[in-house]
């Protein structure tokens, strides 16, 4: 079978990614500048036999998938700034229940209504801690349009693994610029499947009881065990408790879940970091840019190396930490106040030589807005 | 079946304070549930945050404690993925109809094949005792020392305007009555709404002193009369029991259906 390109929308190749990875069932809400992901699953969902709806308002559409999935559907939502917003209880909720749930936030600027049709990166900070709890969560994000395909089949795939939502995070940009997409060919990206339990009718099964590798196999609704899901901490029947020693224990399998997996989950792409003097960290359409900036100063001898984030949460912190160990200094560019540049700052040992360029006007950031600071730094004036 | 067979004993005792309507709910929607004959595989109950709403806890049935005030929407999302599956939503008055007010029309509006159960006790229970949508004026709850000024929701009327196909209401004294209304709601094709008066003795009871849970349902008794009782004319202020709505209206389930054929018929074609 030979691959299929198309010129699309990075919305639309989010849609193509999650009918690749099998979605079956969408529930939304339509929002700036997420829109066309519902819309085309509109279209799309139904000749596979799948289901899209559109609900009243962005928690019902969480709320929604959330209840598709515990019916043993792949399930995912879309939205954008306040939208996802509104997700944010349901989104605990998944993560105490464990269903799994692909969310995909495209990012528009805030607080509130913002800035609907122009470019933002601010919901890093909210995709982590938006809903209230100590928590894990896995949060992705994409820079082109092969790479929105292959993350977001990722998300599914992690969802399905951790049994957890997963939280796909793209910019304006990257959402509605149209640039060519290979469609990879079926069997081309592995799919998980969610583990599915082996305990046969009548013998007890105990729903939220952890195997020793931290998974907990599902049974469908619908199936042969009956079990209660709850968002209240509760036991290995899934009944709610407030026995210390029980919550304690699912906090930390909660967490540890993912927090021990971090190898497999974070996911980042480096360009020239070999012998890179300065290097950039960036995730996103803003890592485009950066992208142009290291090739052409390369081509002028300059020793620039990028770090795209692939993985935003859990944090990457090994990959930064080894990319900068050798860097004269980092420079992170983002579109908010820098939600990932504390991050970053975190994870090297030299806090002092990390810089923030970032824009927060709405406006796509420039190849000049980088070199700006790049000649404050190499001493060379303004 | 016996009722207790469709009981998760494990999880007993449950919750509720002594006098508390909703274990009289509870039996009488399992009886239902048993008169019915429907295999325990085949329920999914949802239900969301309060008292009420933790009945869910205690069936043997595929059971999902949600959020407050979202129970219909998750269980649109059970219901669409698994249509076969009989999907009953219990719900308190303030969960059905303050934060999940929005979600209850639009369930309503697009008829899906959902039971939905409002087991109405004018008042919040779980967190001691504030006024809810079903309150009433004049009427004291801890957040309306007072007495609360706002006006309260008929929940037959409007889950009737925002489209339900069944629409009834009963009391936790008639509670034969109850499980027979029940078993039409579970059967009935589309969205169902049955009201049930349950008592709290606990707070709402003690608040506006009407005495204990036997005076309670005594009450109910008397200010409710069957639908379209002569005694209403003679005193408006009785509420009506009993089925107001039972009309045939197409399920959403089934209409999603028809655009996956259609849709799955011109791929093929393609
Ligand atoms: S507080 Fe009221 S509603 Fe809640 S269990 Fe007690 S009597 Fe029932």
């Amino acid at each position: 079978m030979s691959r299929e390109t198309v010129f699309v929308q990075g919305n639309e190749a989010c849609v193509e990614g999650a009918l690749y990875a099998g979605l079956d069932f969408f529930a939304g809400y339509p929002i700036t500048p997420s829109t066309e992901i519902a819309e085309h699953l509109a279209a799309r969902l139904p000749a596979r036999g799948g289901r899209f709806i559109q609900m009243e308002d962005e928690i019902a559409s969480l709320c929604a998938i959330i209840g598709a999935s515990q019916a043993g559907k792949k399930v995912m939502t879309a939205t954008s700034g306040p939208g996802f917003s509104l997700m944010q209880e349901a989104l605990g909720y998944a993560v105490m229940a464990e269903i799994p749930c692909v969310i995909a936030s495209v990012m528009r600027g805030g607080p509130s209504t913002g800035i609907p049709t122009h470019v933002s990166q601010g919901d890093v900070n909210q995709a982590r801690w938006g809903t209230h709890g100590d928590h894990a969560v896995i949060c992705l994000t994409a820079s082109n349009h092969q790479d929105v395909f292959a993350m977001t089949v990722e998300a599914f795939n992690m969802a399905e693994t951790y049994r957890t939502p997963v939280i796909l995070l793209f910019d304006e940009v990257v959402g509605h610029m149209r640039e060519k997409l290979v469609l990879p060919v079926p069997g081309e990206l592995p799919l998980t499947e969610r583990l599915r339990t082996q305990v046969k009718e009548g013998v007890n099964y105990h729903p939220y009881l952890p195997r020793e590798d931290g998974r907990l196999p599902m049974s469908d609704f619908g199936g042969v065990h009956r079990y209660n899901v709850t968002g209240l901490f509760h036991d290995m029947w899934g009944f709610p408790t407030d026995n210390p020693r029980i919550v304690r224990d699912l906090m930390r399998h909660l967490v540890d879940k993912i927090e021990t997996n971090t190898a497999q989950v974070c996911k980042t792409k480096g360009f020239f970091l070999e012998d890179a003097e300065y290097v950039f960290v960036s995730y996103g359409s803003s890592a485009r840019t950066v992208r142009q900036v290291v090739e052409e100063r390369r081509l002028f001898g300059e020793r620039f190396g990028l770090l795209e984030l692939q993985t935003l949460w859990p944090f990457p912190q090994e990959a930064v930490r080894e990319a900068c160990a050798r860097a004269r200094c980092v420079i992170v560019v983002e579109m908010n106040l820098g939600q990932v540049v504390d991050q970053v700052k975190l994870a090297v040992d030299r806090s002092d030589d990390v810089f923030l360029v970032n824009r927060y006007d709405g406006v796509f950031i420039a190849p000049e807005d980088i070199m700006n600071l790049m000649r404050l730094i190499q001493g060379k004036g303004v | 079946m016996a009722v207790k067979d469709y009981i998760r004993s494990r999880f007993f005792p449950h919750i509720w304070c002594p006098g508390c309507g909703h274990g009289i709910v509870l039996g009488g929607l399992l009886r239902a549930v048993d008169g019915l004959g429907i295999p325990k595989n085949d329920i999914v109950m949802v239900s969301g945050i309060g008292c009420s709403s933790r009945i869910s806890g205690y069936v043997d049935f595929h059971t999902l404690h949600t959020l407050h005030g979202r129970a219909l929407a998750f269980a649109t999302g059970v219901k669409l993925s698994r249509p076969e599956l009989k999907l009953i939503v219990p719900m308190g008055d303030g969960d059905a109809l303050a934060i999940g007010g929005n979600h209850f029309i639009h369930a309503a509006r697009r008829n899906i094949d959902i039971t939905a159960i409002v087991m109405n006790n004018r008042i919040y229970g779980m967190t001691g005792g504030q006024f809810s949508p079903l309150t009433g004026p004049g009427l004291k709850a801890t957040t309306a020392p007072g007495g609360t000024i706002d006006p309260m929701f008929d929940v037959a009327e409007l889950a009737r305007a925002a489209g339900a196909t069944f629409v009834a209401r009963t009391t936790t004294y008639h509670v034969r009555e109850m499980s027979k209304i029940l078993a039409r709601a579970i059967s009935h094709k589309g969205f169902s709404v049955v009201e049930i008066f349950s008592q709290c003795p606990t707070y709402f009871g003690r608040k506006n002193k009407e005495g204990g849970a036997v005076e309670m349902m005594r009450r109910y008794k008397e200010i409710t009369v069957p639908v379209g009782s002569p005694d209403l004319q003679d005193n408006p202020e009785l509420i009506e029991r009993g089925v107001f709505v039972d009309r045939q209206m197409p399920e959403y389930c089934e209409e999603y259906d028809k655009i996956v054929r259609q849709a799955m018929e011109r791929a093929a074609q393609a």
